[in-house]
């Protein structure tokens, strides 16, 4: 049966076969840099394609519906558009930082990439701490945000900057947290791991209740560490013109706007590894029959659906809520999520040592 | 006070429950409406391809009418650039020569036949004042142009298509006009 794992070890097998293992792996890490660019610019295209026909028909509206069959080239012709603007970089703008940002945000991006596993044996790095390494690379976002905020020259530039890190920095916490709910229950760091312990049902549903608002609050912490709305005080369009990034034109816009897709499609990969199995089918305890049914979908299709589902999530709270103010924010985090995700941890912590979970 | 109209309503300032406070049940219920949308009927209507039908007596883009035999109505009086508010026609009279019979109704035509369609206000009391029913306001409105110029419509974007050679683009053009009005 068609699989990637297949793929991959073939090739794997047949580069050892006729290269030396220096090149070999360097003829492997030219296939990864290739296939994760790659992955780059159609999640680009894809997902900022979804997001405004998700916002279209939210608003009863039809959206991007004249480029291509039902709009599907609209996203590369305007990606074609701003490869063909000129890249203005201010007078007054550190030069330097401001040129660098943008790829800073995107480099951070693709790091994040690394320890996600695609499908059934199909991953870049099975590193053995990859939640630990997500969480930490993740937060690097900020000095791009900060450094892009700072090098613009501008204030509405610095105040979204500045709202961007104080936003980021404090909802990491609860991220964070939520994340832990799951390493405790699952006893592993590893990504591989953490899905094969959901063999026998998904988290969400193994975990009571606790899992669930760990699952809520990590939405909504993810929701906010995008920057995205209703949470999307760095670049409040309507307060602070673009926020960070209202100097940048062109391609190197384009790389944030990228970036902010990428993450939301990244923070919704480990929601879906952490908390509905990644690649893993879903499985009921132990009904045989109907967990050998689903083993017939791919694995690949079972992780970017639910990928997608959460992506879909987030867009959805977008276009419903209305942003929220700083003070809003703020209270929100320290005054609610953290204590609730605290005191939430060791209620999953008791469960865990009971061996309450399913 | 007393109140001006009687749709007067207390604005109640209650302070909220606890269950108005945790905010989740409005959550949900909002994203329910967002969710609702999407399968709602959109009511867009997707210009070129489809288009809203106007009234009988909507008031468009002028038309130059023919009589059955396909030959020009107007006669070059004057009294439609005479009756417009906006001073947007301008027209040259020429007389018929022997042998244009059948091109022009009348013994007198009109030669040049402007409309700016930047001056016009789609009044339509040149429809009005015309005696011979050589001139009506269509169903279609203005297109757009690259430079004003292309906004000045002669004789021959005005004309209505030959009854005889062009039925089709005859009733296209005509469309409503003088159906359901009495």
């Amino acid at each position: 049966m068609f699989s990637l794992e297949g793929i991959t070890k073939s090739l794997q097998d047949w580069l050892y076969l006729n290269f030396n293992p220096t090149w070999a792996l360097v003829i492997e890490c030219l296939i990864v840099i290739v296939l994760a660019i790659a992955l780059f610019a159609f999640l680009g295209l894809v997902l900022v394609l979804m997001e405004r026909k998700v916002a279209a028909h939210m608003q009863i509206r039809l959206g991007p519906n004249r480029v291509g069959p039902k709009g599907m080239f609209q996203t590369a012709a305007d990606t074609l558009k701003l490869i063909m603007k000129e890249g203005l970089t201010p007078d007054g703008a550190d030069k330097f930082l401001f040129n660098l940002a943008p790829f800073v945000v995107m480099i951070v991006a693709m790091l994040i990439l690394a320890p996600i596993a695609f499908a059934k044996g199909f991953q870049i790095w099975d590193i053995n701490i990859g939640v630990l390494y997500v969480s930490a690379i993740s937060s690097l976002s900020v000095i791009g945000i900060l450094m892009a905020g700072w090098a613009s020259n501008n204030k509405y530039s610095l105040l979204g900057a500045m709202r961007s890190g104080a936003q980021i920095v404090s909802y990491e916490l609860s991220a964070g947290i939520s994340i832990l709910c799951i390493v405790v229950l699952s006893g592993s760091l590893s990504i591989n791991e953490i899905i094969a312990s959901q063999q026998n049902g998904w988290w969400l549903f193994k975990g009571h209740i606790p899992v669930i608002i760990a699952f809520v609050i990590f939405m909504i912490a993810v929701t906010a560490e995008t920057n995205r709305a209703p949470f999307d005080l760095a670049e409040a369009e309507s307060e602070l013109t673009a926020g960070f990034h209202t100097e940048y034109s062109g391609m190197k816009f384009a790389l944030f706007f990228l970036a902010e897709y990428i993450n939301i499609f990244i923070v919704c990969a480990i929601g879906a590894t952490l908390f509905l199995g990644g690649w893993m089918p879903f499985h009921i305890g132990n009904w045989q029959d109907f967990n050998h049914i689903m083993d017939y979908i791919p694995s690949s299709i079972w992780f970017f659906g639910k990928t997608f589902f959460l992506i879909f999530l987030i867009m959805w709270f977008r276009w419903t809520f209305p942003r929220l103010r700083v003070d809003q924010l703020l209270n929100l985090e320290w005054k609610y999520l953290l204590p609730i995700s605290l005191f939430n941890l060791l209620l999953v912590t008791v469960i865990a040592i009971f061996g309450w979970h399913f | 006070m007393q109140a001006l109209t009687n749709r007067k309503q207390q604005v109640e300032r209650k302070p909220m429950t606890v269950w108005e406070k945790l905010y989740l049940p409005s959550i949900f219920k909002g994203m329910g409406i967002t969710f609702s949308h999407l399968f709602k009927k959109k009511p867009t209507i997707n210009y070129p391809e489809e288009q809203r039908p106007f009234s009988s007596v909507f008031r468009g883009l002028h038309i130059l009418n023919r009589d059955e035999e396909g030959r020009e109505k107007c006669t070059a009086c004057g009294l439609c650039a005479l009756s417009c508010p906006a001073e947007a026609i301008t027209m040259e009279a020429a007389e018929r020569q022997p042998g244009e019979e059948h091109l022009y109704k009348e013994e007198k035509y009109a030669a040049k036949y402007e409309i700016n369609m930047l001056r016009c206000i789609f009044c339509g009391l040149c429809e009005e004042a015309c005696p011979k029913d050589a001139i009506y306001l269509s169903q279609t409105f203005a297109p757009a142009n690259y430079g004003r110029k292309g906004f000045i419509y002669n004789k021959e974007d005005l004309l209505i298509p030959d009854p005889n050679t062009d039925p089709e683009g005859y009733e296209k053009a005509k469309g409503d006009i003088g159906k359901n009005i009495k």
